[in-house]
């Protein structure tokens, strides 16, 4: 027999009505805005967008205030707004050889074309709490140099001159690229193997923590890939759109992206002289961490593709990719505090049942024990 | 079109100079957009056809940068598609989720494309929008430019 169980309207309309206070906070303090999110949190800002998977800067700001500064919750709340909107159509790929970057650096040349420009950076500094921030103290403009005007050339098209890296297209290097990518993870379902673009995808919208984790993993040794970061370049690039009604292209605007491109260890065969391999991350916004660990995991899951042991998690393709996901993670793992009273009574019935047979066997184990010692007697 | 060459416009990009306007209003704020539409005058009226609405367009990257193209993932973006009383139409794209910003854009698009406006929408919205887009690019290079690193070398010890 099953009986539904109703109840709790009050409870859980009155529990949103506190939460609703305990987000406001203190009414003497003004209730912070989505531009000074946008414009002081932006780094929380650009997560949000990045793991929701859609580039909304106000709308990911809100996320962010709604959930209190609940990252995963702010990212749950910006997907399911993201599943009200009709899709327009896809852009091009965007160019990140032509980024207006604010930052690129190599740490495999140290003299490379368009040199190496930090960018606003927390490397270097020295994690010292600056009580200056706890006020509103001035805070000195940017400096201004001027450009040499130098291309900030690709380091893996620097090494693709001496054929030293694995190109894109390709062994030669001529391999026709695919005009689409082999699927869209928002409208299929998930497949095991994945063709590599699905991956990318994939993990763009992974959970940062999660995948640097399985990086770093991949650096203590489980799926070593001894990887250099041939390049990291963060800034803006132009999304174009191609408009049917029009029949040309149009520029939709900028976007703040981050790349990372992992040069790592070589593959090669009887056939093939050895040459570097390349992991790649690119993400939306300004992280430099999760492009990181997405180039390291890149190249982890493409251990088949080189010969490599699938032998550490980072290179489990179907495990990777199953769990990177923070809204369905957080799902089921948050499930499990919803009611589950009938699921728990049928447990319990049944834990009772197995200790009520056990104590019987007991019983009557004791029983035997005992006539066969007055026997014995 | 126009005769008039642009070096940011060569007569071969596909658009031509229609793009080179939509896209400019797709990178500007809305509340640069009026303040040159102030300068200009009373755009024609004109009647909606789709929109403004806002949707998603699915932003791609490439593999390693130069490779097969793969989902980056999504961005909002608002459109809007209007007609003037002689049948001439404007379209506007742009990030965001800004309806005012393509109902206004897609306004100049359709008068730009009628052609009675065509110089005064190019040298007062058009062009003023460009130049500012370009001093913010210019400055955020400039900021860039001030990080880069100058190495030089340390002579230890005496030869």
């Amino acid at each position: 027999m099953y009986v539904a169980v109703k109840g709790g309207e009050a409870a859980i309309a009155n529990a949103h009505k506190l939460l609703g206070d305990r987000r406001r906070g203190n009414r003497d303090l003004p209730s912070i805005t989505l531009d000074q999110l946008v414009g002081q949190l932006s780094l929380a800002v650009d997560r949000v967008m990045a793991e929701a998977s859609l580039y909304a800067p106000h709308l990911a700001a809100l996320a962010v205030k709604q959930a209190r500064g609940d990252m995963i919750e702010a990212i749950f709340l910006l997907r399911a707004y993201r599943t009200t909107l009709p899709r327009f159509g896809a852009s091009r790929p965007v160019e990140t050889g032509e980024m207006v970057a604010e930052r690129r650096v190599s740490a495999t040349f140290k003299d490379l074309p368009g040199g190496q420009v930090l960018g606003p950076t927390f490397d270097y500094t020295h994690r010292l709490l600056d009580p200056e921030l706890a006020g509103d103290g001035e805070v000195e403009a940017a400096l201004l140099s001027e450009t040499d005007g130098e291309p900030l050339m690709r380091v893996t098209d620097i090494l693709a001159h001496e054929d030293i890296i694995e190109s894109s297209r390709g062994a030669g290097g001529d391999t026709p690229l695919p005009e689409e990518p082999s699927g869209d993870l928002t409208r299929e379902p998930l497949e095991f193997p994945m063709q590599r673009d699905q991956r990318l995808q994939a993990l763009a919208r992974g959970d940062e923590g999660f995948l640097l984790s399985l990086g770093y993993s991949t650096q203590r040794g489980y799926g070593r890939t001894h990887p250099f970061v041939g390049e990291i370049r963060m800034g803006e690039v132009e999304v174009e759109l191609d408009v049917p009604e029009l029949g040309f292209a149009v520029s939709l605007g900028t976007i703040k992206v981050t790349e990372c491109q992992m040069v790592t260890q070589f593959a090669g065969s009887a056939k093939a002289p050895p040459q570097f391999t390349r992991g790649y991350g690119l993400v939306f916004g300004q992280s430099e961490r999760k492009a990181m660990s997405m180039a390291l995991v890149d190249r982890a899951l493409r251990a088949d593709e080189f010969g490599e042991d699938r032998l550490a998690p980072a290179q489990d393709e179907e495990f990777v990719i199953s769990h990177s996901d923070n809204v369905q993670a957080t799902g089921f793992v948050e499930h499990l505090k919803l009611p589950h009273y009938v699921d728990f009574q049928a447990e319990l019935d049944l834990v009772r049942r197995m200790r009520g047979e056990f104590e019987a066997r007991e019983a009557a184990s004791l029983e035997t024990d005992n006539a066969s010692r007055e026997a014995a007697e | 079109m126009t005769e008039r060459v642009d070096a940011a416009s060569p007569a071969d990009v596909p658009g031509g100079d229609l793009k080179l306007l939509m896209d400019v209003l797709a990178a500007a704020p809305r509340a640069e957009i009026e303040a040159c539409v102030a300068a200009l005058g009373d755009l024609p009226e004109a009647v909606p056809v789709r929109g403004p609405e806002t949707g998603l367009v699915m932003v791609r990257g490439r593999i390693g940068g130069d490779g097969a193209p793969f989902n980056l993932g999504e961005a909002a973006v608002t459109r809007a598609s209007v007609r003037l009383a002689d049948g001439s139409v404007g379209h506007a794209y742009a990030l965001g989720q800004d309806r005012a910003k393509a109902s206004l854009s897609a306004r100049l698009a359709a008068a730009w494309v009628q052609g009675d406006l065509r110089s005064e929408i190019e040298t007062l919205v058009r062009d003023p929008l460009m130049a500012t887009r370009a001093a913010e690019v210019s400055q955020v290079k400039r900021e860039a430019a001030a990080t880069k690193v100058e190495f030089f070398t340390m002579v230890r010890g005496d030869d």
